[in-house]
């Protein structure tokens, strides 16, 4: 896939506190890509950065292979920030105006993309009412569509579902779905890793203004050396020591172990539960989620 | 990119009832109450009463009543006036000029001493030429002071008056006016066609102060704008800093032409302040007034950080301003130093200005000076609130 995104050693302290310290990576055309890391970790600093609002202190942001200039207007970008940045007494059809205008949207196109953003969305029936009487997803939705009424070709989504109730989610992930078929790129970022697991291509994961990791989930895996499935054995009695080759759980009632290959190894571990005198009540087998990845490349350490 | 913005802070306001009762309701009320209780009052002044004397008898009696008027310390008497040509001597005053200047608010009352007013002074008959006195009716105490104060200064030129004037008040013939030692003829020179003077003042003075809360009030747009994250998602699309700024403020000025505009009607329709008359004069001042006071409000939003800070500061500025500048009091009743010292707030020029129309009956060209002080003071807020709003430009 080609590259539309890139970031490149991009730096920037506020005052005696760095906040991007040579943050590299690249979005691809038509991806998700999730960008994960702690709080404070630069996340925002990055967004804010490539909306124009951070003059970076070094590094380059290249759209398309063309710089991004701090200040200049960016018809390429899209820009969902986290905060519900929308005119509360004024209508979703008012909001969705005065942002496609602000974002250069033609006149005579305005009046389409406004309809389709408000069918997209799902707010058509509403689009007379001020914003201030919406749910918090119906905001959100709103919010979003307010960053691409000019047809980006990459969008920037901050914590696009925070605060907002599983439905609401899933048809902002559908909203986000019909962007990718019209060919846009996306940039989120999210605390809902199991978002992050569920919808993205690739993850880049960031600590202290650097990327720690970033590829596929199993990418990921393997660079935290998480590699294996996790067999997890619940047993009809604790084992004062836990048969070799497994660890202890529960004060022995469950025993875990990792495997490489679960056909070839699992036999023998079970027959070496029954050899210690238990029975196997259940059994699980799965790979480290995403969550365990991050947490063991960012430090369980709170980032307040 | 501008009229957008606009619109958005007009329909705001058109749904936020609150403000409408800041903006329209609570203002009227104000000026109602003001002009109601002082309307029809002369109110009162200690200060020294600027006065101007043309002595045209140009007599040992003129003259020794042109000294005891002047060795009055409660009157600064201006017998002399600098002509009309730069560098000039000083030249007497005549009835002409003393006219003039009345009417240019350089004083608010002037005697004219006519010739043969030796021969009519201390007579105590009712005959005889009679001092002209020259009137500014804005200040309803001076005229009534400075007449007091003439009588006791003939008595003082004419020592030997008194006794005479005991033996006339024991008899019941003479009017009281003509039992007076110098007797009175008064001429309003400026303000005749007004039909409630006092309110002009207050209509001008009560809605420059409320402006400029408003302009506050709505430049405080700008602190919601960038908790809310809409004023960063507007910059983010490339409108620049000082294109936001100037959306902001022409919806502040348009909003004070709106409010200035209300206050004037309604001071026309319930208490006969004569608008249409000065309507030129009017507009004039009116836009200007509400551009400098946009920019004053800019300066404030721009300056506070949060909304609390801003209530403050508006309060604490717009007050003393209002005070100092004759909101409140109108600066004519004040001490010349303070009314000197109110020129540094753009509200003074803007309140002389209307009273200059409204009073001196003056033209669209004799409002230069209060034009370019406004023009001045507004470019210089702008400037100051652009810089302020630095922060919100990329860092």
């Amino acid at each position: 896939m080609n590259e539309v995104l890139r970031i490149e050693d991009a730096g920037k302290s506020f005052g005696s506190a760095p906040a991007l310290r040579g943050l590299s990576f690249e979005l691809r055309e038509g991806e998700l890509l999730a960008l994960l890391g702690p709080n404070g970790a630069g996340k925002t600093t990055l967004i804010r950065a490539l909306a124009g609002r951070v003059r970076l202190d070094g590094g380059r942001l290249a759209l398309h292979g063309r710089e991004l200039a701090p200040g200049a207007a960016r018809r390429g970008l899209g820009i969902c920030p986290q905060e519900l940045a929308l005119y509360p007494l004024l209508t979703a059809r008012e909001n969705l105006e005065l942002f496609g205008t602000l974002q250069g949207v033609p006149r005579e196109r305005l009046r389409e993309r406004v309809a389709y953003a408000l069918e997209w969305t799902g707010l058509a029936d509403r689009s007379r009412e001020p914003v201030r009487a919406f749910s918090s997803g119906m905001k959100r939705r709103l919010n979003i569509a307010c960053g691409v009424l000019h047809e980006p070709e990459v969008v920037l989504l901050d914590e696009p579902t925070v605060g907002v109730d599983p439905q609401s989610r899933e048809k902002i992930y559908d909203m986000l779905t019909g962007l990718r078929e019209r060919g846009a790129s996306l940039l989120l970022t999210t605390h809902y890793l199991e978002e992050a697991e569920a919808r993205a291509e690739r993850i880049v994961v960031i600590d202290h203004g650097v990327a720690v990791a970033q590829g596929t989930l199993s990418e990921l895996v393997e660079h935290a050396g998480l590699a294996g499935r996790r067999l997890r054995l619940t047993l009809d009695r604790a084992l004062a020591t836990p048969p070799a080759g497994f660890a202890s759980e529960n004060g022995g009632g469950a025993i875990v172990a990792t495997i490489a290959d679960v056909g070839a190894e699992l036999p023998a571990l079970l027959d070496r539960v029954r050899a210690a005198g238990a029975r196997v009540r259940d059994l699980e087998v799965r790979s480290a989620s995403l969550q365990t990845v991050f947490l063991e490349l960012t430090g369980k350490e709170l980032r307040e | 990119m501008i009229p957008p913005l606009t619109r958005v802070s007009w329909t705001n306001l058109r749904r936020d009832r609150a403000a409408q009762v800041m903006v329209f309701v609570l203002p009227i009320a104000f000026f109602s109450i003001f002009a109601l209780i002082f309307g029809g009052t002369n109110g009162g002044s200690t200060r020294r009463l600027e006065l101007l004397v043309a002595d045209e008898s140009q007599t040992d009696a003129s003259a020794a009543l042109v000294r005891a008027l002047s060795a009055d310390s409660s009157l600064h008497v201006r017998t002399t006036w600098p002509g009309a040509e730069r560098g000039a001597s000083p030249r007497g005053l005549t009835a002409a000029v003393a006219e003039s200047l009345v009417r240019a608010g350089e004083a608010p009352v002037a005697f004219v001493l006519p010739g043969g007013i030796d021969t009519s002074l201390a007579r105590f008959d009712g005959r005889g030429v009679r001092v002209r006195m020259l009137v500014d009716p804005s200040d309803p105490v001076a005229p009534r002071m400075a007449a007091g104060l003439l009588q006791r200064a003939t008595l003082e030129a004419t020592r030997s008056a008194a006794d005479e004037f005991r033996g006339h008040a024991s008899t019941a013939g003479p009017s009281t006016d003509d039992l007076m030692p110098a007797r009175i003829e008064e001429h309003e020179v400026v303000g005749r066609k007004r039909d409630n003077g006092m309110v002009s003042f207050y209509a001008a003075g009560i809605a420059v102060m409320f402006l400029m809360f408003s302009a506050a009030a709505a430049g405080g747009v700008l602190i919601e704008e960038t908790e809310s994250g809409t004023l960063e998602r507007v910059l983010s699309s490339g409108v620049g800093m000082t294109r936001l700024l100037g959306s902001k403020w022409l919806y502040i000025a348009s909003l004070g032409v709106v409010q200035i505009t209300v206050m004037f009607v309604w001071g026309m329709m319930v208490f006969r302040l004569p608008l249409l008359p000065h309507l030129p004069g009017f507009a004039l001042m009116t836009v200007l007034t509400a551009a400098c006071t946009a920019s004053f409000g800019l300066v404030l939003a721009t300056a506070a950080r949060t909304r609390q800070q801003l209530q403050g500061l508006a309060n604490i500025v717009v007050l003393s301003l209002s005070a100092v500048g004759g909101s409140m009091f109108p600066r004519m009743f004040m001490p010349a130093y303070l009314q000197k010292i109110s020129y540094v707030g753009f509200n003074a020029w803007a309140l002389e200005g209307y009273i200059k129309v409204f009073w001196r009956e003056a033209t669209l060209v004799a409002l230069w000076p209060q034009v370019v002080a406004l023009l001045a003071f507004s470019a210089a807020f702008f400037a100051l609130a652009r810089r302020f709003a630095k922060r919100w430009e990329a860092a």
